[in-house]
């Protein structure tokens, strides 16, 4: 919760997508929840046996810059699944507020929010929640389908991302016969059709296989290269949220425990969680050198190579282990600091 | 550990159930040869009580005149004679029907193969050719209309309120409940209300039947809704999906499949309650079969019986194939090969339509006459050799079973026999089994049918403790052994396909007319529900459990005794319970063929005007009967599973 004090976010008029303080409680009389501080302040046992509701979202806040790859990050049952539904209202939030480009997304009616999801948002399931009844083709036309588009016109359109997302020559199977990777696949391009400004996705690996979930994370990095979407992504898996995302915001029941760059969580744990969370990250790969340079010491010798603040630990290894003197970390022509041998093999012998 | 503490403290508190049951029979005994004769509410067959003679005489206040059920009634009876002048009946001032069996062959066989496949296109001709063959030509296509009728009729309602069950929580429990109600009762018990409000006939016989067979429909159309996997439901929302739009894109075509196992259910369930209908004057085979009962002719019985089995099985394969279909869209092969079979029906109805031959099915083959005769002799050899095997079973358990359990439900006071059972329901189901209890028998009380009521129940009570220890037996064995499940579970499945009528039959013909008759077709009706769901329970208890017993050496057993059952023991008492109704069921039909009691009454009153207020009060008899029996039996199961959970917890 302090996450937001510490790691100022995007002016809001950057902002794409905009959440605000945003509470989804389950359970009876679930509105009194954020509105009773008291109540609010309880944690989830103690609120559970005093008023039998779960907060799965709690006074969340964070916006998502456009182009951006925002990654919620928890383990099952700290209510990113539930985030991610509240931002497009599948799930009605109980509190909060909600704006996407500045329109309160709160006090759309239904058929603006239908609309907004019609060509705004798409979706990716876990479990790819596609239609069984319909060939891939047809699945993938099916938004195209809803909002009216003529036969000719959707069929053009799927195609094309069927054969972005490398789909082409499955056009007329059904999904049962597609590998669980293709039929993320066609999750994909069903999300894509509608040309979208925000891709959700909401764990949408965790039912593949490792081999398959590394070669969907590499065709995601691909896509937003490509079509350059805004996407907000779910995941329970650090490795994961490190390779995707921009920013991370790790939950913990419902609430933000820190929000940041993948190196500002390896680097800078904000509490014991996370650093419990972080434990096992290979951190030559995610941290940078700005996080290991120190201030040089008396009577160093300052005319060592020169490195950039942002250079990977791993990269710059080879460097500071075979300079004889430490390495400078250099950024705009200012010094940050030096690195010696024994912060390098800190970082890499941890692992 | 938690678990054991918990037993000991129950142990503590109170003695086990068993003991308690135990000894409230043994004093009921002691106590009924005290006051035995006492109270014991006794009418004879053709004794009425003033609530008979009120009923009897206001049977014509409820329906005849009022707009409404006259409206109904007439709406239903169009539609019933419009199918009869289509397939059955001579119409249009022409000596036969619109359609010949040429015609109706063809048109069924090709709904056969475009709905299912060609496999039971075969079976659907064959069928129908063999009942023709029969010389039960016009009374089958009268039962095939009526079904036809209801069934059409029937999923007109069913299918959108199972929709709305599906969508709504509200609804759904609703539904529950009012489902769970109607199907613990009878087929013959919709009869009776039914003729208040739409006399006899036709137009009566298709409304109980539709009423009867809709709850499959809602139940599963609104199970199919429910079970949508929601990421479907959820990504159509996502991307911008109405309401109408999810509902007629996703969540029904991915409920088809169960829909239409609904549906072949609702089409069992109406085939057997049209031929029940005949006792309020339905055409078709259930006359002809009620008829040869009635004039002990095996012969005809067994005949009819027949046909209705062969259509039964015919109706049951094709539904089943069509559910089994798969998403596809045809190929452009098969759209052709349909269009060709579409000319070739066409050819057909034409043909059916001009020719004698193809309209009314040729009579010269007459295997029905030759199938009565040799199934009368079957019978007669079978009396002549087993003769005094089968009547010693039959009187050997009615004299050393049946009547002693008998004498003392009728010969016990009425107060007695009630403060027993609701004690009883007491000490197995807690308030939710004694308070529905003693309602029931107050009710009981007062329709002055109380000893009849007695006597159904005896025989009732008898058969399900032969019903519950055969499905046991057969159901722990197929839980346990997948290949005599998997010979074991079509035979079930035929065997719940059957309308109860027909079981009556071949009993008939082993035991003659009496209670035994009706015991036996009633244990044989019900076994095959009660293995299925004792089976389903073994089954699914977690293979890890029974592992565990056998790596710490339990023999075969004790795995069954101190493992499997005790883990299965609400799918025990749940077949239990589904035992009871369906033997409570084919004992009420046992009526007909010397069962007497309940049974016998309803049926009079359909045959008496004067006994036609009994009629009534012995069906909601049965009724009460019913409800009480499944009450206690619930309320026992819910119990059974509060003590799991509470183990569970600590």
């Amino acid at each position: 919760m302090t996450a937001q004090l510490e790691y100022p976010d995007i002016q809001d008029s950057d902002a794409l997508l905009s959440v605000q303080g945003l509470w989804k409680v389950f359970g009876p009389k679930a509105q009194r929840v954020p509105r009773r501080p008291e109540l609010a302040a309880l944690d989830r046992t103690e609120l559970y046996a005093k008023t039998g509701c779960t907060a799965a979202v709690r006074d969340l806040s964070f916006d998502v810059a456009p182009g951006e790859v925002f990654v919620v990050m928890g383990l099952s049952g700290s209510g990113k699944s539930t985030l991610v539904r509240c931002l497009t209202r599948l799930i009605e939030p109980t509190a909060g507020g909600l704006f996407f480009e500045g329109e309160d997304l709160r006090a759309a009616d239904e058929k603006r929010l239908r609309a907004l999801r019609r060509s705004k948002f798409s979706m990716v399931f876990q479990h790819f929640g596609l239609l069984p009844h319909r060939k891939v083709i047809d699945n993938v036309s099916y938004g195209l389908e809803i909002r009216g588009e003529s036969k000719p016109d959707r069929r053009r359109r799927a195609q094309e991302v069927i054969d972005l997302v490398g789909l082409a020559g499955n056009e007329h199977l059904y999904p049962e016969q597609l590998s669980g990777g293709m039929q993320q696949r066609v999750g994909l391009a069903r999300a894509l059709a509608n040309d979208p400004d925000v891709l959700l996705f909401d764990e949408p690996f965790s039912a593949l296989d490792p081999l398959i979930r590394r070669e969907m994370q590499t065709e995601v990095v691909r896509l937003h290269r490509e079509v350059g979407k805004t996407m907000v992504f779910i995941t329970h898996d650090l490795s994961e949220a490190l390779k995707l995302g921009d920013r991370i915001l790790l939950m913990r029941d419902g609430a933000a425990v820190q929000l940041g760059t993948g190196d500002e969580l390896v680097g800078a744990p904000a509490d014991d969680y996370v650093r419990e969370f972080v434990r096992d990250v290979q951190r030559a790969d995610v941290l940078t050198l700005r996080w290991i340079a120190r201030r040089p010491r008396d009577g160093e010798p300052l005319d060592g190579p020169e490195l950039g603040p942002d250079v990977l630990v791993r990269e710059a290894t080879r460097l500071v282990l075979e300079a004889d003197r430490p390495v400078k970390v250099v950024s705009n022509g200012t010094l940050l600091g030096v690195i010696g041998d024994e912060e390098i093999l800190a970082v890499v012998a941890d692992n | 550990m938690a678990a054991i503490t918990s037993d000991v403290e129950v142990e503590v508190r109170r003695p086990r159930r068993s003991v308690v049951v135990g000894v409230l029979l043994v004093v009921w005994v002691a106590a009924y040869f005290v006051l035995r004769g006492i109270d014991t509410l006794v009418l004879g067959g053709q004794e009425t009580t003033p609530l008979h003679r009120w009923l009897t005489d206001h049977r014509d206040d409820v329906g005849q005149g009022n707009v409404f059920f006259e409206a109904i009634r007439i709406v239903v009876d169009h539609f019933v004679v419009l199918l009869q002048n289509v397939i059955s009946q001579p119409s249009f001032d022409r000596p036969v029907p619109v359609i010949g069996w040429l015609g109706v062959v063809a048109i069924s066989a090709y709904c056969a193969w475009a709905f299912g496949n060609w496999k039971v296109a075969v079976l659907t001709a064959a069928g129908l050719g063999f009942v023709g063959l029969q010389g039960l030509w016009q009374e089958s296509m009268d039962t095939l209309a009526l079904t036809v009728a209801a069934v059409l009729l029937s999923l007109l309602f069913a299918i959108p309120l199972g929709i709305w069950a599906g969508l709504s929580n509200r609804a759904f429990r609703v539904a529950t409940l009012v489902l769970d109600l109607m199907q613990t009762l009878p087929t013959f018990v919709y009869l009776a209300p039914l003729t208040l409000f739409f006399a006899i006939g036709p137009a009566a016989a298709t409304i109980a039947t539709l009423i009867y067979a809709a709850p499959p429909a809602v139940r599963l159309t609104a199970h199919a809704i429910r079970s949508v996997p929601p990421e479907s439901v959820e990504a159509a929302r996502s991307l911008g999906s109405t309401r109408g739009q999810t509902l007629l894109k996703v969540l029904l075509p991915m409920s088809r499949s169960t829909v239409v196992v609904g549906i072949n259910q609702t089409i069992m369930a109406a085939l057997s309650m049209v031929t029940v209908a005949a006792l309020i004057d339905a055409p078709g085979l259930g006359q002809t079969v009620l008829k040869a009962l009635q004039t002990l002719d095996v012969g005809v019985a067994f005949n009819a019986g027949l046909a209705i089995v062969v259509i039964a099985i015919v109706l049951d394969r094709v539904t089943t194939a069509a559910g089994d279909r798969p998403w596809r869209t045809a190929s452009l092969r098969r759209k052709v090969l349909l269009g060709a079979g579409a000319l070739a029906v066409l050819v057909a109805v034409w043909f059916s339509r001009t020719y004698v031959w193809a309209a009314e099915f040729p009579s010269d083959a007459n295997v029905g006459s030759r199938i009565a005769v040799v199934a009368t002799d079957v019978t007669n050899w079978v009396q002549d050799v087993f003769g005094g095997f089968t009547y010693g079973v039959r009187d050997a358990v009615t004299i050393g079973l049946l009547n002693p359990l008998e004498a003392l439900l009728t010969g016990s006071p009425w107060w007695l026999v009630s403060a027993v059972v609701v004690a009883l329901a007491a000490v197995l189901g807690g308030w939710r089994g004694a308070v529905p209890a003693a309602v029931c028998l107050v009710l009981l009380v007062a329709t002055g049918v109380w000893q009849d009521s007695m006597v159904t129940l005896a025989s009732t009570l008898l058969a399900t403790v032969v019903v519950v220890a055969v499905g046991l037996a057969l159901g722990v064995w197929s839980g346990r052994n997948r290949r005599v499940d998997t010979w074991i579970r079509p035979v079930l499945d035929a065997g719940q396909t059957m309308p109860p009528f027909v079981y009556l039959v071949p009993f008939l013909a082993l035991f003659g007319t009496s209670r035994f008759t009706a015991i036996a077709a009633a244990v044989v009706f019900a076994v095959p529900v009660t293995t299925k769901i004792v089976a389903d329970g073994i089954k699914a208890v977690p293979v890890a459990t029974v592992e565990a017993a056998n790596s710490v050496g339990s023999s075969a057993w004790q795995v069954i005794s101190k493992v499997q059952l005790p883990v299965a023991r609400r799918a025990i008492t749940l077949a239990v319970n589904q035992g009871l109704i369906y033997v409570l069921s084919m004992v009420v039909v046992g009526g007909l063929v010397g069962a007497g009691a309940l049974g016998y009454d309803v049926a009079a009153g359909f045959a008496q005007s004067e006994l036609y207020g009994k009629g009534l009060a012995a069906g909601l008899a049965i009724v009460l009967l019913g409800v009480m029996l499944d009450r206690i039996t619930q309320a026992a199961a819910r119990r059974t599973q509060n003590f799991q959970n509470r183990g569970d917890m600590r």
